[in-house]
């Protein structure tokens, strides 16, 4: 049982891993662009936020070794994480109307 | 798979484990996900905070402060590489490679802490950046700042010293593949939580000319 295991985890080569190194400094290199050509704050933040996305999944995916587990595994962690994440957003519409609640501005 | 399957204990009897890994592993991944949810109400209190202040500052220059920031990415980027590395060659029985590799890994995250403090002490220092004020107007960016990246500092730091001690066990012939591979998620988790801080905190505050 224990050789079966470990015949699971070991997923991906170091041809593998340096091309997902070489993607993600990719696409931390369009974030600096981005910033450095002063992109309009709404287009910025989904192009960030887009990228930075893609960057955590591959990172999971091939450094932390999700995408050769357990598909158990994804499911009894993910779904939950990404639910309350998304519960956090629940207030961000009053956050952007107390700016025109104070008076004088 | 599917021809192994058919010759050991059903899984309705207990005769494989759910999730095919080690309880280790399985811990590591819960404590991940409860510490991912610790950092996003952080950067939630950051976005929030900067939403209700349309004067927020935008405090980091493109050059230096950004080109800085960039160069920690690619320090923290290159010792998750190295860290992947090193569990790749653990799994091959190289204890010599894993050494080598974490030790590398640890160098890496070394210079990401080096240069951040150095950046934390010109804010302090130069610009007068403290978590209650600051030259800017808005308090609260030095209070979300520096809660912010410094959590993620202080798990850098405990980083090392858990690579530290898995480092000097493997090379005494202690610990096995999944010890290596356990302290890898923990580091991947950490560079991971980067990848939101840099840009929602660095890159939406670059002030260019």
């Amino acid at each position: 049982m224990s050789e079966h295991i470990e015949e699971l985890h070991v997923g991906g080569t170091a041809g593998t891993f340096a091309k997902v190194w070489i993607a993600l400094l990719v696409m931390t290199g369009i974030e600096v662009l981005l910033a450095y050509e002063q992109v309009p704050t709404l287009i910025m933040l989904t192009a960030l936020l887009g990228l930075s996305i893609i960057k955590a999944a591959l990172i999971v995916a091939y450094f932390m070794h999700l995408k050769f587990e357990k598909l158990s595994l994804f499911l009894t962690l993910f779904p939950m994480l990404i639910f309350c994440i998304v519960l956090m957003l629940i207030f961000l519409g009053d956050a952007t109307r107390i700016p025109h609640m104070r008076p004088g501005l | 798979m599917s021809s192994q399957s058919s010759v050991a204990p059903s899984l309705w009897e207990g005769g494989g484990s759910p999730y095919a890994t080690n309880s280790k592993k399985f811990g590591m991944w819960l404590f991940i996900i409860s510490d991912s949810l610790t950092f996003s109400a952080m950067l939630f209190a950051y976005t929030y905070s900067r939403v209700t202040n349309p004067d927020w500052p935008k405090p980091f220059d493109f050059s230096p402060a950004i080109i800085f920031a960039t160069v920690m990415t690619f320090c923290l980027l290159s010792s998750s590489l190295t860290m992947v590395m090193a569990v790749h060659a653990m799994n091959h029985g190289d204890r010599k490679a894993t050494v080598r590799w974490i030790l590398a890994t640890m160098v890496g995250g070394a210079a990401f802490v080096v240069l951040h403090l150095s950046e934390w002490m010109k804010l302090i220092n130069v610009e007068g950046v403290t978590p209650f004020k600051n030259p800017w107007g808005v308090p609260l960016f030095g209070g979300t700042f520096f809660a912010l990246t410094g959590l993620h500092m202080t798990h850098v730091i405990c980083g090392l010293i858990y690579l530290t001690i898995v480092a000097t066990g493997i090379a005494r012939g202690r610990f096995k593949a999944e010890d290596v591979e356990v302290s890898g998620l923990y580091w991947h988790f950490v560079d991971l939580v980067w990848m939101f801080i840099f840009p929602l905190v660095y890159l939406m505050s670059a002030r260019v000319g």
